[in-house]
């Protein structure tokens, strides 16, 4: 059901997403379960099986997955919905971040800020290894997508100066010489 | 470009910084292009060091937000201030935006789209080995020492093997990390 005018339309996307922005602690994909609540149940701008084809435009297209709802917003109330679903669900919690940032950064130099870098350098580097696991879980990838985060993490160990271009390229021909031959 | 003084390197120009982010953003398929922002800033431009990325790739996934954004975001504003976190922030995606939009509305016409679905799929999964090498780079600065050996370990076990919830986890070891390298009255390093 859409909203009487583009405005309410408006209005009600950002009383949807603004919330939801500020509370995606540990990122977008953990409000994704509340939102389709909202966005179905609750607000009946889709149906259930348009939000999971919806779900499914979002990972195939660029950006995060939090790009999710822009095409809520969209699907609610055109382009201008989209742009407003947009800012609402990344704006609130980029306000945030910048703030933490200020501070961060206000103590740099400092004994204690050099420590609290160091010791949150190895945190990154674990969610890294981490998020590599989890995305293949996620994406039920077979060897061919192992072998391919292998390869090119080889070749950026080994011929470090390679454009990343070419190696998000050589993914996508690995996969069409693989699609080729299965058929 | 103005000649760097002794401690502080040249502003970055906007523009370049919203030339990088805009790519960063339109290629960016199944999430992640951490491994890809980090080559950027730190290895093609010395923007940034390590430590200061990596610290923040932590930071971004404990708030609240998609991470990447947040990455965005810590970065601009690193190099540019509230300016820099603006264009990164809108750079990265004006794109996106755009395109997803664009898939959405094509959709039912490329329904039989297993050629575009391969690229997808392999895109993604050669920017996960750009995150790897990433990790990589990482995990070389850190097993020098015992203590954040141990600290990358425990965070990927729990995360990724255990599955359990990255924020908990991360609120729990990041100070023991943390305390771990505190500076110490009196000692030497």
């Amino acid at each position: 059901m859409r909203e009487d005018s583009p405005l309410a339309a408006y209005m009600a996307l950002m009383a949807v997403f603004v919330p939801f922005s500020l509370v995606a602690i540990g990122g977008g994909p953990s409000v994704f379960a509340p939102m389709q609540r909202e966005a179905v149940d609750v607000r009946n701008w889709l149906s259930a099986r348009e939000f999971i084809e919806i779900f499914a435009i979002a990972r195939v297209a660029p950006g995060p997955g939090s790009m999710l709802a822009t095409l809520i917003g969209w699907k609610v109330a055109g382009w201008g919905g989209a742009l407003v679903a947009t800012a609402a669900i990344f704006v609130p919690s980029s306000i945030v971040c910048l703030g933490v940032s200020n501070v961060w950064n206000r103590y740099r130099g400092r004994a204690w800020h050099k420590a609290l870098e160091t010791g949150l350098a190895p945190i990154g580097t674990g969610l890294m290894f981490a998020g590599v696991l989890a995305i293949f879980r996620l994406a039920g990838a077979g060897p061919l997508a192992w072998g391919t985060a292998f390869v090119v993490a080889g070749l950026l160990t080994f011929r470090p100066r390679v454009h990343p271009f070419a190696l998000l390229l050589l993914g996508a021909v690995a996969f069409n010489i693989a699609l080729f031959f299965a058929r | 470009m103005p000649p760097p003084s002794a401690s502080e390197k040249p502003l970055v120009p906007l523009l370049t910084i919203a030339r990088v982010f805009f790519w960063t953003g339109v290629l960016s398929f199944g999430g992640g292009l951490t491994g890809w922002i980090h080559r950027q800033v730190v290895h093609t431009f010395h923007w940034m060091e390590e430590d200061d990325f990596l610290s923040g790739v932590a930071l971004a996934q404990v708030l609240p937000g998609a991470n990447v954004t947040n990455l965005c975001v810590y970065v601009g504003y690193r190099l540019r201030s509230y300016a820099g976190a603006a264009v990164t922030l809108f750079s990265l995606l004006a794109g996106p935006t755009v395109l997803c939009v664009l898939v959405a509305m094509a959709y039912h016409r490329v329904s039989e789209y297993s050629v575009l679905q391969a690229c997808v799929d392999g895109v993604a999964a050669a920017a996960v080995g750009l995150n790897l090498r990433l990790g990589i780079i990482g995990g070389q600065r850190v097993i020098r020492r015992v203590a954040p050996t141990i600290a990358m370990i425990a965070t990927f076990l729990a995360v990724g093997v255990f599955e359990w919830p990255l924020v908990p986890v991360v609120l729990v070891l990041a100070p023991l990390s943390v305390a771990a390298v505190w500076p110490r009255k009196g000692a030497d390093a």
